[in-house]
């Protein structure tokens, strides 16, 4: 039987990555099993909800959506991102995009599961959900929604998961290691017969490329439909035409930076140095550079605007976000750290270094989730009626500790992914190193 | 027992919902508390506040007002009926704001009507104070019915629909809870049932349609629905009997006719001599509820607030 052959670059890699393939220690089954103590704390939050209902969030009928939403846009967004990133990479065959298109795709992939999760915690009843498609109404946003997102799913797993084939296939054939029967099983079944011949390769590098190709403009529409949820309604501060091109930079600002941050742990703790070299992560800070520098140029177009013409209903938004006794700290820290200090210090040429570069990228990974939450909940908050109510969580949204166990499960759940993926697979494509000789 | 229902009975009693047609229609359930003698000579002691009612047995019998209580119950329609409305009829509704001093017994009649809880309001009323220096006045605030509501155009699967009739209503059987018809709606009208809560005994086995929302259901939205179980049997809504200075009028736009239960008007005529607006004009709803400009109230607004007791008076902290 033909097996898919290796080349001396191809073996040295896999006895690179050979350790963490084979064995855990002690610290990393802590780890994982703090994870799923969180996964499991949000799994509790989350039947309370169901079993009492909505009032154990801190939602109430001003602020109907709080972190959830805010939580879901996030990580879709960074989904939507981070495809259109590996996508771009592989459609151009950008020559030091390589080692990146894998942790990229499987960003986009992880959080693309993770951000819907979050849109079904806001519905009220899970029992009703076939309804969007039974008696699914083309008028409404929520239904491009589903649509953009059921289809935009199917893509980035079939795009991730085209990328994945040929290492299975290594995996699969190589004797280097002593895989349990179960594991030699799931890479013979996730190989899907692959040996290596010159026509599964055309196929499969054919299929990557449409795939690569549709994804583009498939990201595009994506992002414009889930920024038009919001736009599409009669609040300040989401009706605005630069809302879903603000919301697609800051997008891929963050998936840049989750990227970064990927990269930079996995080249620490797997000694990755020889193919995340110092270049990648220069690089991709120039790209974060830029991307912030947009959003910044966004952000100040948008709100400029509104604080300068003061209409009074959008004003009073802007005004929140502004004033330091309502959500000025929040909104003025997270522009800092999530803008200005990145824009400055990538600037400076000796700064450029990966731990410099992550660094940021942790400040740019927090600062736009605040953002998010900035976009979400002051609107909500600021109807045009007065609210008048004694019931003060009934005024100010305040997360419960369900919202956040949730918002951490979430997190745990990214974080848990990409504990438990070194374990199955190389995070450096070995088959993209089949034509070096070396 | 409270004004408000003492009101709403007579006013029941006074159109006549009794009698034959009451056994007829066989829809209106009555209860006497006590049909012993004693009760009876008891009444008959107090002078007389008594009055005769047909019993589901076909017995006429003379009981005590204070002992009939008016059970909510409508007539049944189809589903279909329920999403389609009343044909050839468009409501509308408009509130006088110079005659509200904000007796909110539109909103406990509401409460009642509908089997809210306390702190749940269907309908509002909001202290409103246009600038610096004009004056505040009271604003109830029902849902607008527009007719380009911007909720309904959002809902994902036709929980939330325009009637013929001009009536935007729920149907609480379908809505999947998503919340977005709340952040879309600029007036904030929608409220969200956001956990269990207590339906009275006689209503869990009422049939749900989108007329009467009852029973409510949790994790669904909700709002005003302008009563239309009311209309359909010719009665209006709770909140209008419900007013004691007659601050609202309902009607049809079609027959040019809208009333507040004691005087009727022409609808056209009312808007035209009083300068009716339809509030928030500027956001292209079209709302079916207009209003008339508090000019020569009969009570300003911080007098009504002196008088109210502490928990109201609260709600309007904000704005001194």
């Amino acid at each position: 039987m033909k097996t898919v052959q290796l080349n001396k670059k191809q073996t040295a890699i896999l006895q690179t990555l050979g350790p963490q393939l084979e064995k855990s220690g002690a610290l990393y089954r802590l780890w994982v099993g703090f994870l799923l103590l969180l996964i499991l704390l949000g799994g509790y939050g989350l039947f309370r909800q169901i079993y009492i209902g909505h009032v154990v969030t801190g939602m109430r009928d001003h602020a109907v959506w709080g972190y959830y939403i805010a939580n879901f846009v996030y990580f879709i967004g960074v989904s939507y991102g981070t495809a259109m990133l590996a996508a771009i990479l592989y459609y151009f065959k950008v020559p030091w995009g390589r080692p990146i298109i894998r942790i990229s795709a499987l960003v986009a992939f992880i959080s693309g599961i993770i951000g819907p999760v979050f849109i079904l915690l806001c519905i009220g009843r899970f029992d009703r959900l076939h309804y969007l498609f039974i008696h699914a109404r083309v008028q409404s946003p929520i239904t491009w929604d589903v649509m953009v997102i059921s289809t935009y799913l199917v893509g980035i797993t079939v795009f991730t998961y085209l990328l994945l084939i040929k290492d299975f296939a290594i995996l699969r054939d190589t004797s280097m290691f002593e895989f349990p029967s179960w594991r030699k099983k799931l890479y013979n079944a996730l190989a899907l017969r692959y040996k290596g011949t010159p026509e599964q390769d055309e196929q499969i590098g054919h299929s990557t490329k449409s795939m690569a190709f549709i994804m583009v403009p498939k990201v595009i529409l994506a992002f414009a439909v889930l920024s038009w949820i919001f736009g599409m309604t009669l609040r300040p501060g989401w009706r605005s035409s630069i809302f879903g091109p603000s919301y697609v930079i800051a997008s891929i600002a963050t998936g840049i930076a989750l990227i970064i941050g990927v990269m930079w742990v996995y080249r620490k703790l797997y000694r990755l140095e020889e193919y995340l070299k110092d270049e990648h992560f220069r690089y991709m800070g120039l790209i974060l550079l830029a991307l912030v520098g947009a959003f910044g140029y966004f952000t100040l177009s948008e709100y400029i605007t509104s604080w300068y013409t003061s209409m009074t209903w959008e004003s009073k938004v802007t005004d929140k976000l502004l004033s330091f006794k309502e959500y000025g700290w929040a909104f003025h820290l997270a522009n800092f750290f999530g803008i200005i200090l990145p824009i400055v210090v990538i600037a400076i040429r000796r700064f450029r270094t990966p731990t410099i570069i992550a660094a940021l990228s942790l400040l740019v990974i927090v600062a736009m989730w605040v953002r998010r939450y900035l976009t979400v909940v002051p609107s909500l908050e600021t109807p045009l009626l007065p609210i008048q109510d004694a019931r003060p969580e009934y005024v100010h949204y305040t997360a419960t500790w369900v919202e956040w166990a949730l918002v951490l499960a979430g997190a745990a759940t990214f974080f848990i992914f990409f504990t438990l993926v070194p374990k199955l697979f190389n995070v450096i494509p070995i088959s993209d190193y089949e034509k070096e000789t070396n | 027992m409270s004004e408000s229902s003492e009101n709403g009975r007579r006013d029941f009693l006074r159109k006549g919902a009794l009698g034959v047609t009451l056994a007829a229609w066989g829809q209106l359930v009555f209860s006497c508390a006590s049909e012993g003698g004693h009760d009876h000579s008891h009444a008959a002691e107090e002078g007389a506040d008594t009055i005769k009612v047909l019993t589901p047995e076909g017995q006429l019998v003379e009981v005590d007002r204070s002992h009939l209580k008016h059970v909510h119950h409508t007539q049944d329609i189809t589903y279909e009926e329920s999403r389609t409305g009343l044909p050839g009829r468009k409501f509308v509704m408009v509130i006088d704001l110079a005659r509200c001093t904000n007796a909110r017994k539109c909103v406990t009649a509401c409460q009642k009507m509908h089997h809210l809880p306390p702190d749940k309001e269907w309908l509002t009323v909001k202290l409103m104070k246009d600038s610096e220096d004009s004056e505040p006045y009271w604003f109830p605030k029902t849902c607008f019915h527009c007719d380009n509501p911007p909720c309904v155009k959002v809902c994902p699967v036709d929980a939330t629909f325009k009637r013929q009739d001009g009536l935007v209503l729920i149907d609480n059987t379908r809505c999947i809870g998503c919340k977005f018809c709340m952040t879309a709606c600029p007036y904030s009208t929608r409220v969200f049932n956001w956990g269990e809560q207590g339906v009275p005994a006689d209503m869990k086995t009422h049939r749900a349609n989108a007329e009467t929302s009852i029973p409510g259901q949790v994790g669904t939205v909700e709002k005003c629905d302008f009563c239309p179980d009311m209309a359909r049997m010719g009665v209006l809504p709770d909140c209008v009997t419900a007013c004691p200075n007659g601050a609202f009028y309902f009607g049809d736009q079609n027959e040019d006719i809208v009333t507040n239960g004691s005087e009727t008007v022409r609808f056209s005529e009312l808007i035209a001599e009083r300068a009716g607006y339809r509030y928030g004009e500027e956001l292209g709803t079209e709302p079916r509820v207009y209003y008339l400009p508090p000019t020569d109230r009969i009570f300003p607004a911080e007098k009504s607030l002196e008088d109210m007791p502490e928990e109201t008076r609260k709600l309007y902290e904000d704005m001194f």
